[in-house]
């Protein structure tokens, strides 16, 4: 199988594990990941304004593209997923829709059908979390891990439809399959302080702890996540917990993590 | 050609401040037909039906236009002035001169021209007027009442009370429905079962009441007066008419891990069994999804105890076939499932619990004998969290909850919380609310002793989350008042879910042709001035089926509802609709196009033999409408591809004949 692929800004830069694992581990699962040519910056936020068509216009293209070339459209980052979902939604707008594609002027308009998914969802709905346990060389036994979800993967869940906003399982379920066992802690979906850390970084840093103190006293070893936003937070939480991203411990229990001895 | 009166009203100077009356009535004088025209004050005054009488016999009118308010305000008025005058109801019409037409126009010239214009158009109505008479059909004399919780129970009482026979179907084992789960009432605080169990057993043995217990309304036929019904009893495996409630089935039956659904599965019962104490009938019920006999043949221990030989493995369900002439719909309601409200944690927690499993284990017949105990580990809980409007008065369109206020929650939450300071002091009580709703006789005063003399304490905020963690229930809240989060350990949390309508009632409405809302509330005839009656004739509504209801008022409008089915079954006939369908058997093709868009099941198709000009004889298919039924909507006249339907007192032509007046 064969997606396109938008890894976002972030992937290339400071999150580059998130996006080299994410390959890495698809690739093993006989999946390809194919990025689009000339993709542009997600734009971060979604704005909910709905006369400004300026920073969505880089997602509607990504997904004219992606259907284009008769693909689906695979997002690793939790932002950027959120972003590309929430517009190709809007896109059911038919004001927006014509601001937009006479803006893009392009020949053929873009109708909002083509289908953004993000990682973790192509693992449980396309590929599923059996095939993944297949490829699994060292299972993680033993390792206790916090799934943390934060915000952007799971709400609006009317829009984003990932998972049950209050309850989700779909990280837990990914951990499972990998051999580990899954830590259930009453912060995992809220969030960690996001962009507000910007402004007031000692409150994003009390939020931050919240969740980390809150993983560790479960029992946690480490927490993992999606969003490179979230993971910024949580290092900066002053906790000592590990925070990795999902595909890392993918990848470690595939036997393909750099330095690690590989099965 | 018709001599036709026409009165143009002022209605003070509701029509007469935007419409020249005078220039109207002088135009309409020069209509086709017209032989007299005159303006008054109030039509609708003893003056002005004097005036419309006079008029028709001086005159000697043969029909007559009023030009007034809405034909839904006064159009029974004047027919009946007319009537009493001699003319033929049906003669007389009404042009709208107000609602269509002086209270949305400011300008004089404007509504002037187009009162004249809504006068020609009655007038040329008028004058293809034919006179109508009504039919008339008998009333059968017994009602019957669907479901029977308290609702059900008082307006079966009230019925019967009256001379008439009732019969109740529940589908349950036994009546008395949500109220007999509950343990004290409010604003009383006395106990539910005291006040409901006397009742229960005076339906009983009311001659008058019939009580088919664990059956179903299988199927409605006919029309208001003559329902045909079938009941299905489902197949209890006790003969009812042997079983003396005695209980020792219940006792000996091996299969005891049944959850016990009367206790909202917090406790068990046996396979064999009689859901309480004081139900009505106090027959036992065998579930035949445990029953080891019922399922693999082997048992049959109930069978060997029963000492009047009750036990019958073989029984089938029974249909009974019954005429009703008025038929009162309490099905009621139950709590919404909590399972999308995973924010409170209820699938994860068992010492979170719905209000209504509180009254269960406050209830001295409940699960822990009436001490209030945590369902994890049976231990006495220290703090207990109140969440009010859980489900209700949630956003439209939301993914889950109901956009509707459940009414009865503010009110229990309250008793709930007083309840448990009084027995237990040690005992601290917080509720979460987004407003408290008290109004009703005693109510705000019942709250504000919770508050005041049991030292609940009352958060204006919503919780936000609740996590299980060492034993506790962290509770994550807002206080909006003092504009804090909060967090609360707590041993218990109670969630008041929103209430919803049976699920049966949905596929009931669609069996009485009666109408629903988007929340499956059955809809009255008119929000104020009919709230017991469906708009389907001879269906009333009793209780929550209709809307969120507690029960002082459930019981008004059960009692309500009983006197709009006595005022109904003390009539000997009924007068039909005069407007109704009539199909002209020479044009029609047998399509059975009316047939398909026909809502009340009114229109048959037969054969009939009929004369042909060469003197041959043919059968034709064709429509017949039953008068009794027909409600007179319409939609087979409109329906009718050859022309051959038409619905009488609004007749194609006199439709047209109005449309050509307006267009002139």
């Amino acid at each position: 199988m064969t997606v396109s692929y938008f890894p976002g800004c972030t992937l290339k830069n400071k999150a580059v594990d998130l996006d080299k694992y994410a390959r890495q581990t698809a690739e093993k699962l006989g999946v390809t990941f194919e990025e689009l040519d000339e993709w542009q910056c997600c734009g971060g936020v979604f704005t909910e304004s709905t006369d400004e068509i300026a920073t969505k216009l880089s997602s509607v293209r990504a997904l004219k593209k992606a259907e284009d070339l008769g693909n689906i459209l695979v997002t690793v980052c939790s932002a950027c997923h959120n972003v590309i979902k929430q517009t190709n939604y809007q896109m059911s707008d038919e004001d927006f829709a014509s601001k937009v594609n006479n803006y893009l002027g392009s020949e053929e308009a873009y109708d909002g059908q083509a289908v953004e998914k993000h990682y973790l969802e192509l693992l449980r709905d396309d590929i599923g979390f059996d095939s993944v346990k297949k490829q699994v060389v060292n299972p993680l036994k033993g390792k206790k891990i916090a799934c943390y979800y934060g915000c952007l993967l799971l709400r609006p869940s009317k829009v984003m439809k990932t998972d049950d906003p209050e309850n989700p399982s779909i990280m837990e379920d990914l951990v499972k399959s990998l051999g580990a066992e899954p830590v259930y802690y009453a912060a995992r979906n809220e969030c960690c302080g996001g962009y507000v850390v910007a402004d007031s970084p000692e409150f994003s840093k009390r939020r931050a702890k919240d969740i980390c103190d809150g993983a560790e006293k479960a029992g946690a070893d480490m927490i993992v996540t999606a969003c490179p936003l979230c993971m910024y937070n949580l290092k900066k939480s002053g906790s000592d917990i590990p925070v990795v991203y999902f595909t890392e411990v993918m990848a470690e229990a595939f036997g393909i993590k750099e330095g690690e001895n590989n099965g | 050609m018709q001599r036709i009166g026409v009165f143009v009203c002022h209605c003070g100077t509701n029509i007469a401040g935007t419409v020249d009356v005078s220039q109207v009535a002088e135009a309409l004088s020069h209509e086709p037909g017209v032989v007299y025209s005159k303006d008054y004050t109030y039509m609708c005054s003893a003056t002005g039906q004097g005036m419309l009488k006079d008029a028709i016999r001086d005159y000697n009118l043969t029909g007559v236009v009023i030009c007034s308010c809405s034909p839904r305000m006064h159009e029974n008025t004047f027919r009946k002035a007319a009537e009493q005058a001699g003319l033929n109801p049906f003669m007389l019409e009404i042009a709208n001169i107000r609602e269509q037409c002086s209270w949305v126009h400011k300008d004089m010239a404007i509504g002037t021209a187009k009162a004249i214009v809504l006068g020609r158009a009655a007038v040329a109505k008028v004058n293809l007027n034919a006179p109508l008479t009504s039919g008339e059909t008998a009333v059968t004399k017994r009602a019957l009442v669907i479901g029977g919780g308290i609702a059900g129970i008082q307006t079966a009482l009230d019925i019967a009370d009256a001379g008439f026979p009732v019969d109740i179907v529940e589908k349950k084992p036994t009546i008395g429905g949500k109220m007999a789960q509950l343990d004290k009432t409010f604003p009383t605080l006395d106990c539910a079962a005291c006040i409901l169990t006397p009742k229960m057993v005076e339906a009983q043995q009311n001659e008058n009441i019939t009580i088919y217990s664990y059956s179903e309304v299988e199927d409605v036929k006919g029309f208001v007066g003559n329902f045909d019904v079938k009941i299905r009893r489902k197949a209890r495996y006790v003969d009812e008419t042997k079983c003396t409630g005695c209980g020792l089935c219940t006792e000996k039956c091996p299969m005891k891990k049944v959850p016990n659904e009367f206790n909202l599965g917090m406790d068990s019962r046996h396979a064999v069994y009689i859901p309480f104490a004081q139900a009505v009938p106090k027959v036992a019920t065998i579930d035949p999804n445990y029953c080891l006999k019922l399922k693999s043949g082997k048992c049959g221990l109930c069978s060997k105890v029963c000492s009047v030989g009750a036990i019958d493995y073989t029984q089938k369900d029974e249909i009974i076939e019954e005429k009703y002439g008025a038929i009162v719909v309490a099905t009621g309601y139950n709590p919404i499932s909590l399972d999308k409200f995973d924010e409170f944690a209820y699938s994860k927690s068992k010492d979170v619990i719905s209000s209504l499993e509180l009254e269960r284990l406050m209830n001295a017949a409940g699960p822990t004998g009436g001490t209030l105990l945590r369902p994890s580990d049976g231990t006495h809980p220290h703090t207990v969290v109140f969440v009010q409007c859980v489900g209700s008065r949630c956003e439209a369109n939301a993914e889950k909850g109901k956009e509707y206020c459940s009414k009865i929650c503010c009110m229990y939450t309250a008793k709930h919380a007083m309840l448990i300071r009084d027995k237990y002091p040690d005992t601290d009580v917080y509720v979460f609310y987004i407003d408290v709703r008290t109004p009703g006789k005693n109510f705000d005063e019942f709250y504000r002793r919770a508050v005041e003399q049991y030292g609940v304490h009352y958060i204006k905020g919503m919780v936000g989350k609740v996590t299980p963690e060492d034993g506790k229930l962290k509770v994550q809240a807002s206080d909006l008042l003092d504009n804090r989060q909060l967090k609360i350990d707590a041993d218990m949390v109670v969630l008041a879910a929103a209430i919803e309508p049976d699920k049966s009632a949905r596929p009931l409405a669609t069996m009485l042709t009666a109408s629903m809302d988007t929340n499956d509330f059955f809809t009255e005839a008119h929000p104020k001035l009919r709230p017991v009656e469906s708009p389907t004739a001879g269906v009333f509504l009793s209780g929550v089926c209709q809307g969120p209801k507690d029960i002082p008022e459930t019981v008004a409008q059960a009692g309500a509802a009983a006197s709009k089915a006595i005022g109904l079954l003390c009539k000997d006939k009924l007068k039909n609709n005069a407007c109704v369908a009539e199909s002209n058997e020479m044009m029609c093709n047998g399509c059975s196009q009316c047939e398909k868009v026909c809502a009340y099941g009114a229109i048959t198709y037969v054969d009939k033999e009929f004369r042909m000009p060469d003197r041959t004889t043919q059968v034709r298919r064709v429509a017949s409408v039953n008068p009794a039924v027909c409600q007179g909507c319409g939609a087979c006249a409109s329906a009718c591809p050859s022309g051959a339907m038409d619905l009488k007192g609004f007749k194609n032509d006199q439709i047209l004949a109005e449309v050509d007046a307006l267009c002139r």
